[in-house]
């Protein structure tokens, strides 16, 4: 089962350390990782995305809890999810009209970040689902095709 | 006053009350231990002969007297080499202050002489660990890890200490209170958790009390006997409760699990409601747990969140201190309880009781080790502290011994740690001077940290180790016999004994080496009135197992009780 929660941890060295010990120890694969400072605080907001038993991820949960830094773990099923990915494909690939490009990548709340003489790099920001659907969209289209995903965010709504 | 970080070490310290540490020097923290020099006593040290020891030392001090062990090692195998202790204090929740050299931080990652990852390596094994790297934080960092080492759940933390930050000035502070954002144990139970408990409890045919360790290290024990007094209730110990009810308890059914009586086990597999003060649902103690406690509820008092509904699903769940939370819950209790209510379960229970007591075939040819500790039990006096290493000797002291109070028993019970009871054993001496303490141990089990005799005859710990010596792995030998066809893989020891009498005679120590009952008698009430290190070996009989036991992966009630049972 997939699961998402978001960990509120003090920023100090080995904290990542920490809660990512949590997931290995118990032979659990981190699906996505996303960490930054939030503004104004002392503390760090982490969003992993995992994948296990629920009685597994909740003694997880609880473990998590128990470390000195951590200050909150949210779990939520009403998170906002967004996750951005950037394509890069050469510039020679492209048979269509650059608009088209365009247009796709608006459809994923993107646009065209970058074109050089050699590549074309687009970037979206969208669900993690929505993700999947255009990149299966551009690896149609191109197949030498660079993906990078930053990883899931969250925010309880 | 500025001081630099390894006076500041020694400082600390002393503010926070320790009196002595335990430890083995080397080149990361000699700083430290030039500060301790200087300090000219008043910080006593314990030297020990390996860092393993010094760590069990800590341990065995802190258990016996509630207090937090410290202890040094240095950077590299000093730390690796203590990691066993570290990882035997933390499953068994004992509060300790590990400190280890490191190499100077402008070194950290550069694979210098005696570096290792050490708050890597310690990360899993501690409730927490720091790695200081400013001796403006130093002072700080100690008072964080005392505080985190004695409270909620309490546990070992590390501090690791490089060398440029033990000679760094600063202006020595000590924090007088201390306040962390992010780690607040629950001591007071929820009001309402605690109400509905006391009532379910009072509506129960058949509940049972299941004390766990958390009665010890909460200071619960008083308040554990009187509320099993006022309400009759049955109970059961598990290992690391034993001696909260005294031995002699007539409610009490003994210890509860893979080695316990029959009727605590079956206690435990009748109930309509089992009340956790303070213990987990060991693997040890629930047997197979798809039969556990079938048709029971659980009440699951624990200070730590994590432990509840991780093995068993909880009904009633009360995070807070067993100490606090009972003190809530008795007059809730004392007020409706109807004693007679559970005197039905009491009779079912007293027959289990008198249908298959705890027991033994005692023999005038060879000595059974189970009568070694009975006799144990007769001689010493009650406020005797006795540890154990791991094994069948083990079991059996946890089986057979009288216990009498809390922390009167020091064992390894999550870990299991060979070795560990000897050097516990010099810790909790060095703790209670004047009380006696033995050691039970095995052949096997004893050879860990035998190098500790020097230890103990150069700090006077004059601790009487009883060895039920029976040329076997005992436990191992046991299992292979009875779930390997009796293919003794490498557990016979009989032909490669050390003489044992020697052997503490070369360290200072006094050797017995005894084979009649009449013999052993003699030599302990000579031990005890030699102020050395002794070694009692005492050549049991070499085939006896365990009993009655519960087979690994089998629910409680399938107990072998008899040796043809198997």
């Amino acid at each position: 089962m997939k699961r998402i929660i978001s960990v509120i941890v003090e920023n100090e060295h080995g904290v990542l350390a920490r809660v990512v010990n949590m997931f290995a120890a118990r032979g659990y694969n981190i699906t996505s990782l996303t960490v930054a400072p939030i503004p104004n605080s002392e503390f760090s907001r982490m969003t992993i995305m995992s994948e296990g038993d629920p009685k597994v991820f909740e003694q997880i949960v609880k473990q998590l809890y128990k470390l000195i830094p951590v200050y909150k773990v949210i779990e939520s099923d009403d998170f906002i999810e967004k996750e951005m990915a950037m394509v890069k494909f050469p510039l020679k690939d492209v048979k269509d009209n650059l608009a088209d490009i365009d247009a796709i990548a608006r459809c994923y709340n993107g646009h065209i970040s970058n074109v050089n003489d050699k590549n074309i790099v687009v970037s979206v920001v969208d669900r993690p689902d929505r993700i999947d659907n255009f990149l299966k969209a551009m690896q149609a289209k191109f197949k030498n095709l660079e993906i990078v995903r930053s990883g899931v965010s969250v925010i309880e709504r | 006053m500025e001081m630099n970080g390894a006076r500041i070490v020694i400082e600390s310290l002393i503010k926070e009350g320790v009196d002595t540490v335990f430890g083995y020097p080397g080149g990361a923290i000699m700083n430290v231990y030039d500060e301790l020099y200087k300090a000219s006593g008043k910080l006593k040290h314990i030297l020990a002969k390996h860092e393993q020891g010094a760590v069990h030392m800590a341990d065995g001090y802190a258990r016996s007297s509630g207090k937090v062990g410290v202890a040094f090692v240095t950077s590299g195998p000093g730390i690796t080499n203590a990691v066993t202790g570290i990882a035997t204090a933390y499953t068994d929740s004992v509060p300790l202050i590990v400190i280890s050299g490191q190499v100077p931080t402008f070194a950290i990652g550069t694979d210098a002489f005696q570096e290792v990852d050490a708050v890597g390596i310690t990360r899993p094994i501690t409730k927490h660990n720091f790695l200081v790297k400013d001796v403006k934080d130093l002072a700080y960092i100690i008072k964080e890890a005392f505080y985190l080492a004695k409270s909620g759940r309490p546990g070992p933390v590390h501090i690791d200490l490089p060398k440029d930050v033990t000679v760094g000035k600063t202006k020595f502070n000590y924090p007088e209170k201390i306040e962390l954002k992010t780690y607040k144990p629950t001591y007071k139970g929820n009001k309402r958790a605690i109400k509905r408990a006391a009532e379910a409890i009072i509506k129960a045919k058949r509940p049972v009390f299941y004390i766990g360790g958390g009665s010890v290290l909460s200071g619960a024990y008083q308040l554990v006997r009187e509320l099993v007094k006022i309400t009759q209730i049955p109970a059961v110990e598990t290992l690391m409760a034993r001696g909260v009810l005294r031995y002699d308890d007539p409610l009490l059914l003994g210890m509860v699990g893979m080695h316990g009586t029959y009727a605590a086990n079956m206690a435990m597999n009748d109930a309509d409601l089992i009340i956790s003060l303070g213990a987990r649902f060991d693997d040890r103690v629930t047997g197979k747990l798809d039969e556990f406690a079938k048709n029971a509820d659980i009440v699951h008092i624990d200070i730590d969140p994590s432990q509840i509904g991780k093995v068993v699903e909880t009904k009633y769940p009360i995070v807070g201190d067993v100490k606090l939370v009972l003190e809530e819950m008795l007059p809730l209790i004392v007020e409706k309880v109807d004693p007679k209510r559970y005197e039905e379960w009491r009779k079912i229970l007293n027959r289990y009781k008198e249908l298959y007591p705890l027991t033994y075939s005692d023999s005038d040819e060879v000595i059974k080790p189970q009568w070694v500790i009975e006799k144990t039990g007769e001689i010493l006096p009650e406020d005797a502290i006795i540890t154990t290493d791991v094994g069948q000797h083990q079991m059996w002291t946890a089986q057979f011994y009288p216990f009498t109070y809390p922390r009167q028993l020091i064992t390894s019970g999550g870990l299991g740690t060979m070795g560990f009871g000897f050097p516990a054993a010099l810790g909790a001496k060095k703790a209670n001077p004047n009380r006696v303490v033995v050691n039970f141990s095995g052949d096997g089990s004893i050879m860990m940290n035998i190098q500790e005799v020097l230890t103990g005859y150069r700090y006077n710990l004059p601790v009487i180790n009883i060895i039920l010596n029976n040329n076997y792995l005992g436990m191992v030998r046991q299992w292979q016999t009875m779930f390997y066809e009796d293919r003794l893989s490498e557990t016979d020891l009989s032909d490669v004994q050390p003489d044992f009498v020697k052997l503490a005679e070369s360290m200072g120590g006094i050797g017995y080496r005894v084979s009649k009952k009449e013999d052993f008698v003699k030599a302990l009430e000579d031990a005890l009135n030699q102020n050395k290190v002794a070694f009692i070996d005492v050549q049991v009989d070499r085939r006896e197992d365990v009993l009655p036991m519960v087979p690994p992966n089998s629910p409680l009630k399938n107990m072998l009780i008899f040796k043809e049972d198997k």
